[in-house]
């Protein structure tokens, strides 16, 4: 069984005939890599057969159907494994990311409770850290959440002053899934293991997209996602350090699989594609990086070049390839959005997109409102061409000048008026 | 070797085609049902499309559907309720038991029906509110339980009712509404859909602690991105599942002829929970003096998949505690293994089934009988 083609646009050769210019691109034209990512052909083949005949429940001891299932989820298990250079033992599938992420934070907590109950977090966390720290709070747990600086990172001398001997953990995101930017993971490591506290990161976003050593990196748990790695949703996996052994409370009871941490079934066909899309991005990470740079450059370049006023937001350099985040002054939001229909991009994350409120994550970076209601996350994947780029690229500048034409704040700040400095009368 | 026979269906069942059409195109689909650009208004629109096809498999409306990873979290979920007291039948699966660690059972009797006047007696003794938890069908047995009955007992003391119905759904009627419970906890990969999929139907008026915190999901109930695919999955096969519940018929005549066939070689023959209702797929029989163990791997060799109890993590078989909550005697829990049919199953199954059996009894049973007078 051969796996249908992807949906999603692929370049030129995708374009209508007759009406389109021979680069213009399918579309809409997905830009949203952050929220999700298209399955890669090669990890829905890996799993079709999991799917049809090998169907069995990888827990039946019983016969050949469990048998074969459970091998192809110990090997999907050990090909996770070697992506951050841990043990195939240390590794507890999940139904994604956002479990993963709430056994960590609330697992540990609670398991060493009587001991410790302060955790340290960051205030751009992703939405799941957040809400599970505010409940552990609400279990008389302490959190304390880091600031970040204006380029999006942890000031490491803060984190060395918020673990106190009450510390159980710290949690800090890998890349953020906004700005893409990438905290310094080694040396919050070092930090972490020289206080004697744990280690957790949510690598949803960095996960198959940068270099993670759990050893060299003193990671004691790392979340981990599937479709943000051209695999399926429905899937995800913490790694759990087993030297020094780091301890936690389940959160789903039963029938004890994944030794207990995690009880139900294993999506066997699941399993397989994070498996496989874990082994893909091991042998192709380096040069899929390469060539996301220079997309993500020529798409950067071809509007700072065209656009006055736009802003970068996130550090540039400490930063995944696949994502930019743009703020545009002098437009409006919602107007930018409507502008580029064909473009499917964010105006932040995928789970707070549907708001109005401008996203946390700028503010907490000290983005103004009025920028912040004008960002846009561009995220680029695999499957980005070029023509798509600068398609992308054409539609956005296009839409930018229109709505500039059209603002009397833009003309006035053309005509070099501070628009802070006016007195608005109220109405 | 003829063609392997699988009679393993409550442990998982085989996907059907056309629901492996519907994983795989969504599959190839990329869309992440919360962004609002269109590639995500498609797949939220696939998560509704399959909501509503999985509430009306069990006559319940869309927006009392709680789609989780599985069965095992839906039960969990719905025993996620803090400051109340939680009574269980003593033949719940683990993925009720455990989660209610410390919670009372509630006994069987030897047909394995939950005691409905200890259900009543042990209500009257809880000072505060409580959950009574009773799964609709049991899966080593099949027995159906008397959920309305437990409903109406609670109710008297305002109790709650968590029904785990993953090995009813798509094998009998199951209509939550009818059955008045406040939770029902399905499974897709127990009917013909993927795993990695399930839910939990909640009554409108009973609140929830979600599980898993943060993005909002499932409108605030259950958070993490929608496992798009696996639900489009879901969906299909409850479609589907409505519509073939008539073929469950066929099957419980299949298994009937099977067990009478059996009972013609061995009189007496230990099929468990018979005289009750019980699933028109299950049948958990004994061959005594024949470890379960031998028994399976005798099946596995002549290629048909049967079990030896739940699929559950452990390697070695333990004791069934729902066999021994009927107060049937290690030794004969020991001997029964569980054959499951479904959709797929055929005569030609049931009779290589049959056929392994009588030949193993004869090497194996008869002997060890005759062993000691020897």
């Amino acid at each position: 069984m051969s796996s249908p083609a992807l949906n999603v646009g692929n370049g030129s050769s995708a374009a209508p005939a007759g009406r389109a210019g021979a680069n213009e691109p399918k579309k809409p034209v997905y830009l949203d890599y952050q929220a999700t990512t298209p399955m890669d052909p090669r990890v829905l083949d890996a799993m079709l057969p999991y799917f049809v005949e090998k169907f069995g429940n990888p827990h039946s001891r019983n016969h050949a159907y469990g048998w074969e299932a459970e091998e192809a989820v110990e090997k999907a298990r050990k090909q996770v494994a070697d992506l951050i250079g841990a043990d195939e033992r240390e590794i507890v599938f999940t139904s994604g990311a956002t479990e993963s992420n709430n056994l960590a934070l609330a697992g540990v907590a609670r398991f060493y409770k009587d001991r410790k109950n302060h955790i340290v977090t960051v205030a751009t966390e992703h939405k799941c850290v957040l809400d599970t720290c505010r409940h552990l709070e609400m279990e008389g747990f302490e959190v304390t959440y880091l600031p970040v600086r204006r380029n999006g990172l942890i000031d490491l001398d803060a984190l060395k002053q918020a673990i106190t001997p009450k510390t159980v953990m710290v949690s800090v995101m890998a890349v953020n899934n906004e700005i893409g930017v990438i905290q310094p993971l080694e040396e919050i490591g070092r930090i972490c293991r020289e206080r004697g506290v744990f280690f957790h990161t949510d690598a949803a976003q960095a996960f198959g997209k940068i270099p993670l050593d759990v050893n060299r990196m003193n990671i004691d748990l790392m979340s981990i996602s599937g479709h943000k790695i051209y695999g399926p949703k429905g899937i995800g996996a913490l790694f759990v350090r087993r030297k020094p052994r780091v301890r936690l409370v389940p959160l789903i009871h039963g029938g004890g699989q994944e030794r207990g941490f995690r009880s139900g079934t294993l999506p066997t066909p699941l399993c397989v594609g994070l498996g496989e899309a874990a082994a893909i991005a091991k042998r192709e990470m380096a040069a899929e990086a390469e060539r996301l740079s220079k997309l993500r450059d020529r798409f950067y370049e071809r509007i700072m070049s065209r656009l006055p006023e736009v802003y970068l937001n996130g550090d540039l350099e400490n930063r995944i390839p696949g994502n930019l985040n743009l703020s545009f002054a002098y437009v409006e939001g919602e107007g930018l959005m409507m502008g580029i229909k064909d473009l499917s991009v964010s105006s932040g994350s995928a789970c707070t997109s549907a708001s109005l409120e401008p996203s946390y994550v700028l503010r907490a970076l000290g983005v103004d409102e009025e920028l912040a209601h004008t960002s846009l996350r561009i995220g680029f994947g695999r499957f980005t061409t070029e023509a798509e780029i600068d398609y992308a690229a054409d539609r956005i500048i296009e839409a930018v000048q229109k709505l500039r034409a059209m603002s009397p704040l833009w003309e006035l700040a053309q005509e070099g008026v501070d628009l802070k400095s006016i007195q608005w009368a109220a109405h | 070797m003829a063609a392997p026979v699988y009679l393993d269906c409550n442990a998982t069942a085989p996907l059907k085609p056309a629901v492996i059409d519907a994983v795989v195109a969504v599959l190839a689909e990329v869309g992440n049902p919360s962004s609002v650009h269109r590639f995500g208004r498609l797949a939220r629109r696939t998560i509704e499309t399959a909501r509503a096809e999985i509430a009306a498999l069990v006559g319940a409306v869309p927006g009392q559907v709680v789609l989780t990873s599985g069965g095992t979290e839906a039960n969990n979920l719905a025993l996620n309720v803090p400051g109340r007291t939680i009574l269980v039948s003593a033949v719940e699966h683990d993925s009720v038991l455990r989660p209610a660690c410390g919670a009372t059972r509630i006994p069987v009797d030897r047909n394995g029906i939950v005691d409905l006047a200890a259900l009543d007696r042990m209500l009257a003794g809880i000072d505060g509110p409580a959950v009574v938890a009773v799964m609709l069908a049991n899966n080593e047995t099949g027995v159906i339980q008397p959920v309305e009955e437990v409903v109406r007992i609670a109710r008297a003391y305002k109790a709650r009712v968590h029904c785990d119905a993953v090995q009813a759904a798509g094998k009998i009627r199951v209509d939550f509404a009818a059955l008045g419970v406040d939770t029902l906890a399905l499974s897709a990969h127990k009917l013909g859909g993927p795993q990695g999929v399930g839910a939990l139907i909640v009554a409108d008026e009973t609140a929830l602690t979600p599980l898993l915190l943060g993005g909002g999901q499932e409108r605030g109930r259950r958070a993490g991105t929608e496992n798009v695919a696996a639900i489009a999955g879901f969906g299909v096969a409850a479609s589907l599942a409505a519509k073939d519940l008539d073929r469950m018929a066929e099957i419980a005549a299949l298994r009937d002829d099977m067990e009478a066939r059996l009972e013609r070689i061995l009189p007496g023959l230990p099929v468990f929970g018979r005289d009750v209702p019980r699933l028109p797929n299950t049948s958990c029989l004994a061959m005594p003096g024949v470890p379960a163990e031998t028994q399976v791997m005798a099946f596995d060799l002549a290629g048909i998949a049967v079990s030896a109890g739940a699929a559950c993590s452990s390697g070695k078989v333990a004791a069934s505690h729902v066999l021994a909550a009927m107060g049937v005697s290690p030794h004969i829990a020991g001997s029964a293994i569980r054959v499951s049919a479904g959709w797929r199953s055929t005569r030609a199954d049931f009779d290589r089934f049959v056929e392994t059996w009588i030949s193993l009894w004869t090497r194996l049973g008869r002997a060890e009988r005759v062993a000691p007078a020897a």
